[in-house]
């Protein structure tokens, strides 16, 4: 049977994807298209990625059976420890693959974007490792807000540069990496951190994250007798955790999908990110996806308490999977997703990050069933928002 | 034939363009830029649709289009402004966006509205050959538009081959690979990218964009391609001077 749930050769998932670049752009992204499937599949990747997840990363990561949680709703509730990788997030296992995929292809330079500087971090950990340079690009308001990760990012030898254009975020950190790209386009590789992007980041993202299901699979037949859960919950921005929590169960139906955004202070509040909510059909950073705009196609700006999911687009797959109505798009508050991070923090001892904590405030809002079998993408942890917490704690 | 198509047959070599961005220094400054580029030789004249993220632009119009945008422009005033000019100008005018704001605007009623204002070339640095060729070609044609390629030092021949034959007016030849702006001196690299360029003898007119900024850019990228297309500079012109000495500035370029 064809899989619906793969792109085509030209990177469509449905209408959504595509590649919208610059005449500028083409050689790159023409040179990643043709080569990223060979060079993922080689042996010699396979190898050399494949130690490093289980050896540098500290895969596989648990896949552990929430008490708390189950006992609340009923149910048997897995929460999958992506937030014990290194670097504290999902992030790593796409810069590992892309940073391979770099030295394969001879370059020398890399370039990020980042928002939180999750990415940024993973990114600039990378090229340490790989000692390769490091130019992370940052929205000048998001190095105020996440000096620790700024500093992070530094002392692992990468230079920050702050987007000073547009809202001065992730959005604008992005064009300023496409900018450096265009100016640089032959010793530069740009590792973009998300499913988005011009084709074939969307793919090979997803499938770099791809190991987060291929290990839930594994690690719930050998605890459950069944590797299918009922559901899966994940957090979306741009939507790499969602896309490697959802991946291997894309074509089984039998298997729900949850997205959640990030509704801010609501979702009609005009301070939010539930971007499959809010937006319509547009192009962003390459990609025909959804967007959030105005009626003039200018983008606007979206809010969430949570640096990660404070993007105004989302991935082309998660476009179509809204659009398909094979995944289920809920969203959270950003007093929601705190209450959930208190939550789990007093009944399992693990305090998430506030993104993952969107994800987790869903099962509130979910019908459960008893004894359903919930996997929730545990994305990453939460030692980057403490100063967040601390704060609405004492309010 | 399109205005613009017998301007580049016409004139041949030392075309002048100059871009702009619609609604900048001031909201209502569009006709006027147009109307003095005209009066003063420009032989086409790129209107920027101002864009919030305007990925292949350098910081002058990036600056340019985020003040414009904050003056209140949008696509439905920048049809009105081209109503306005539309007879009182000779030079043909280009519309160069994102494809976002055509997508949103409604691809039909973009390409309705640029044949109301007599507008029949576009350039969407953002809207790639292959999607053009199966989206956007034929309707682009019904309403007589024809769309701008770009080609850069890094395109194959074998791609310029094909922009070549997809084109129905010029090719921008982008002078080096960067993003918009004044860079200040042509370069022997720069200068055996045109001779290549100019030696596969293409059926379209060859017009060089982004870095050309003075005197000295435009004439020696005029040795080798059919013209060249100011931006940035004269947008920094606009930022500093304002909009009453647009004929010095034009003076300063071509005799």
């Amino acid at each position: 049977m064809e899989p619906k749930f793969q792109p085509t050769k030209e990177g469509y998932y449905g209408q959504f994807g595509g590649a919208f670049i610059p005449e500028l752009l083409f050689p790159n992204i023409k040179e990643l298209e043709d080569n990223y499937l060979e060079i993922i599949y080689s042996d010699a990747f396979q190898k050399e990625y494949k130690y490093l997840l289980d050896q540098y990363v500290g895969r596989p990561t648990p896949l552990y059976l929430s008490k708390g949680l189950s006992k609340k709703h009923n149910a048997s509730v897995y929460l999958k420890r992506e937030d014990l990788c290194h670097t504290g997030a999902h992030k790593v296992n796409n810069t590992i693959g892309q940073i391979l995929l770099a030295k394969h292809l001879g370059k020398k330079r890399i370039i990020a974007e980042t928002g939180a500087g999750q990415h940024g971090v993973a990114t600039a950990t990378v090229c340490a490792l790989m000692d390769l340079e490091c130019i992370v690009f940052m929205g000048e308001v998001d190095i105020e807000r996440q000096a620790p990760n700024v500093a992070r990012m530094k002392m692992l030898g990468a230079s920050v540069v702050p987007a000073k254009s547009g809202s001065k975020t992730l959005k604008d950190a992005t064009n300023e990496a496409i900018r450096d790209w265009i100016g640089n386009p032959e010793e530069t590789y740009y590792l973009i951190g998300s499913v988005v992007g011009p084709h074939p980041y969307p793919d090979m993202v997803a499938r770099l994250q791809a190991v987060i299901s291929e290990e839930i699979k594994e690690q719930l037949l050998a605890q459950t007798g069944n590797e299918n859960p009922d559901t899966v919950v994940a957090c979306v921005g741009g939507g790499s955790n969602a896309a490697g929590a959802f991946y291997h169960y894309l074509e089984n139906e039998d298997v729900e999908l949850v997205a959640v955004e990030a509704a801010g202070l609501g979702v009609n509040s005009g301070e939010s990110a539930a971007t499959s909510q809010l937006g319509e059909v547009g192009v962003i950073h390459g990609s025909k996806t959804i967007l959030m705009q105005d009626e003039f196609g200018q983008i606007v700006e979206p809010y969430s308490i949570s640096a990660g999911l404070d993007y105004p687009g989302v991935g082309p797959l998660h476009a179509y999977l809204y659009e398909s109505k094979r995944a289920t798009f809920l969203n959270a508050t950003d007093q929601e997703a705190l209450d959930a991070a208190y939550e789990l923090s007093r009944v399992e001892g693990i305090i998430p990050a506030l993104e993952t904590a969107h994800a987790l405030a869903a099962l509130d809002k979910m019908d459960i069933k008893e004894g359903q079998v919930i996997v929730v993408n545990l994305s990453g942890r939460g030692d980057k928002d403490l100063q967040t917490y601390i704060d609405n704690l004492k309010a | 034939m399109s205005l613009l198509n017998t301007v580049l047959n016409t004139k041949q070599d030392k075309l002048c363009s100059v871009f702009f961005s619609a609604g900048f220094p001031g909201l209502n400054d569009t006709k006027k830029i147009i109307q003095d580029l005209d009066a003063n030789g420009v032989d086409f004249i790129e209107v920027g649709l101002p864009y919030s993220d305007p990925m292949a632009d350098g910081e002058t119009i990036q600056y340019s289009s985020a003040v414009a945008l904050k003056n209140g422009i949008n696509l439905d005033i920048i049809f009105e402004q081209l109503k306005e000019v539309k007879g009182t100008v000779k030079a043909p005018l280009v519309l160069m966006g994102y494809l976002n704001q055509v997508l949103k605007y409604g691809e039909i009623k973009f390409c309705e509205l640029c044949q109301e204002c007599g507008i029949e070339t576009v350039i969407l640095p953002d809207l790639p050959m292959i999607e053009y060729e199966n989206h956007y070609k034929a309707l682009f044609a019904k309403y007589g538009i024809s769309n701008v390629f770009l080609i850069t030092p890094q395109t194959s021949k074998e791609r310029i081959l094909k922009i070549d034959e997809m084109s129905d007016s010029f090719i921008y030849v982008v002078a080096s690979s960067s993003i918009t702006g004044a860079k200040g001196e042509i370069s022997q690299g720069q200068v055996d990218y045109f001779n290549r360029i100019k030696a596969m003898n293409l059926k379209s007119k060859l017009i060089v964009g982004f870095g050309i900024s003075n005197k000295s850019t435009f004439d020696t990228a005029c040795e080798y391609m059919n013209g060249a297309i100011i931006g940035s500079a004269f947008v920094n012109h606009l930022k500093n001077e304002g909009v009453d000495t647009i004929d010095q500035f034009v003076k300063g370029i071509i005799d």
